[in-house]
Parts: C-alpha cells; structure tokens; sequence
C-alpha cells in the first residue's frame, strides 16, 4: 500500500499527535477547573452530551453486520432494555443483558 | 518499616486493583471491538505490527478506523491528520472532565499529561465511574493500572488476532456491535450524580443521530457542546429557581 517507514510516520503525525493534541489540551484546561466549580460543570456536561452522541449514533447508525437489522428492533431493544434497567433499580447487568437478548431474540425471529 | 514505604506499598496495592478493571464487562466488550480492528487492519492491507503500532500510538477506536479508512483512499498526510483530528476533538471535554477528579494540588502536569493518553470512552467510562470510590492521594495510580493495562493488553490482542479471525458468525457479530452502546447507556446513567448530567445524557442521545442526518461531517462536536451547553443552561436554570423558592420560603 505505502512504503513501509511511511507508514509509521503516518501513525504517529495523522495518528498520534493528531489525537494526543486534544488530550494534552484537555489536560491544560482540566488543570485549571476547580472540582466544584462551574466551569466544571459545563464541561461534565459537554463530554457526557458527546459520548452519548456517539453511543446514540451506534444504535442508530451501526457498522459492520448490524446496519443488515431494521432499525425498529435496535430502538426497541435499546428503549426497552433501558426500561428494564431503571426497573431494575438500575442494574447495570440488566442493562446490558436485555437489550442483547432482545435484539438475538428479534434477529432469530426475522431470519429468513 | 518507614512511613513512605507504606504509602508506596498502598499505591502499588490501588494500581493493582486498577489493573484488575481489565477484567470488567466493558473492558472485555472493547477487547471484542479491538479483534475486529484487528481483522479490519489486515483487511486494508496494514501489516501487523502497523496495526498494534496504531493501537498503541492513537488508543481511540474510531480514529484508528479513520485512519486507516484515509490510508486506503490514498489520503495525504494532512487530510488524514485534519480527519483524525476531526474526530479526535471530543477527548478534550472527555479528559478535562476527568483531571479535576483524578488529580491531587501535587500531581506533576507531565504524569497527567502521559496518562491523558489512555483516556478514550472505555477509560472514560471507567473513571467516571470508579474514581469516586478510590481514595484522592492513589486516583492517579488506579487510574494508570487500569489504563496502562487495558491499552497494553489491546496492542497483544491486536498483535495474536491479526490473521486469526477473519470474522464472527453474523448473530454473534451483531450482539458485539450492541455491546458497548447498550453499556455505555447504562452505566454512564447508574454512574451519573449530578441532573446537569442526566440532563445532558438525554440531550446527546437525541442530538447525536439527529445531527449526523443535518451534518455528518461535525454532528458530535454540535451535539456535545451544543447538546452539553443546553443541558448546562437547563441546570443552572432549574438550581436559580430552586435557590430562590428555598429564600422566598
């Protein structure tokens, strides 16, 4: 594909310094906030809005053998395994579990 | 025995357990994802040590896929760095989120500078939802147990899969993929104190997908600082008035 040393000087300029940048900002800025402060608080709030945004994008839009199931048994699987888990009084192994075996469930049933 | 034996003695004891969080639900589903970069990398024609090198250098999944996404088009150096870059923002909020919990007034800057490094959303998660239970002094230690050995342990599952599993059977594959969002939602909201939190959760989880239909080029940098500022607003809103009800009462 590219010339061997090539490669590794892609990795660490496009991969780990292009990456790296953030996290040492995020170090810089982090350092400053005061655990109570409100700053912090925006922030908590910003990073816990995008690994959400992430993760919802997961279910909504996967890669790889998932994107091949409907988009209505993912959801369901998701909204009523999170249902399920605040039942539970928010078991984290339920939360897990049920959508699982909902969507294996729902895929058995759907396979041609 | 001297007193800063014993410290020394309590923190190898915290990064021990740190370590042990390798073998906690979320870490083993993100070992899964990282056998499939695995099969990824030897798809696209990366050699092996190319792929561990990458695991080790980045540490964030999806730039790994990015990157090597760019490799194969034949992007130049600097469009790759601009789409890995893209993508990589959001560890900024991620890790200065984390530092003010995870840090003493005397922790050197260069230690959290190198442990920044492990930070990406399995970490992220962990800290998020374990620091609150490790003493303040040993957090920066179970932190760098858990880190160091969660990248450490991915970079050899790279290197041993790379070649060996080419793929998982389709319903196996599916429940992988399903995996890590589906923790992610129940964890980050079981480990969630504070409403602004809660409150952001919600907001990303809608803002995310609905963005990446508007704009899929920038959809979680909109969400999450758009989506976090809203929820922030929200927060602040609903704490004013709760000061005031409480003065007027």
């Amino acid at each position: 594909m590219l010339e061997e040393y090539w490669v590794y000087v892609l990795i660490a300029v496009a991969g780990f310094l292009a990456t790296d940048f953030w996290r040492w900002l995020g170090v810089l800025a982090g350092n400053r906030l005061n655990e109570e402060s409100e700053a912090l608080n925006w922030v908590r709030a910003v990073a816990t809005a995008l690994v959400m945004a992430v993760t919802a994008k997961l279910i909504v839009f996967p890669t790889g053998t998932l994107a091949n199931s409907p988009l209505w048994l993912r959801l369901a699987a998701a909204g009523i395994g999170f249902a399920l888990f605040l039942a539970s009084g928010k078991k984290v192994a339920v939360g897990v579990a049920a959508p699982i075996a909902i969507l294996v469930v729902g895929l058995l049933i759907l396979q041609p | 025995m001297s007193a800063e034996q014993r410290i020394e003695r309590g923190s190898l004891n915290w990064f021990l357990v740190g370590m042990r969080g390798v073998l906690s639900l979320p870490a083993l589903i993100l070992m899964t994802s990282y056998v499939g970069f695995s099969a990824f990398a030897l798809e696209a024609g990366l050699s092996r040590s190319e792929a561990v090198a990458m695991t080790l250098g980045i540490w964030a999944l999806p730039a790994q896929m990015i990157l090597v996404g760019s490799m194969l088009g034949g992007a130049n150096i600097a469009a790759s760095f601009l789409a890995v870059t893209l993508s990589s923002i959001r560890m900024m909020p991620m890790v200065a989120s984390i530092v003010p919990e995870m840090r003493t007034p005397k922790t050197p800057v260069w230690i959290l500078l190198f442990l920044s490094h492990f930070i990406a959303i399995t970490s992220w998660v962990f800290a998020a939802t374990h620091l609150r239970d490790v003493p303040r002094q040993h957090r920066v230690v179970f932190f760098a147990g858990f880190g160091m050995t969660l990248t450490l342990t991915n970079a050899v599952i790279v290197g041993i899969s790379y070649g060996i599993v080419s793929q998982f059977p389709p319903m196996v594959a599916g429940a992988l993929f399903m995996l890590t969002p589906v923790y992610f939602v129940s964890s980050i909201w079981a480990s969630a104190k504070q409403v602004v939190v809660k409150l952001a959760f919600v907001i990303g989880v809608v803002l995310g997908p609905l963005m990446a239909l508007v704009s899929p080029q920038f959809d979680v940098l909109i969400a999450g600082i758009g989506g976090g500022t809203i929820a922030y607003l929200i927060d602040r809103y609903r704490r004013r008035r709760k000061a005031v009800s409480q003065e007027s009462a």
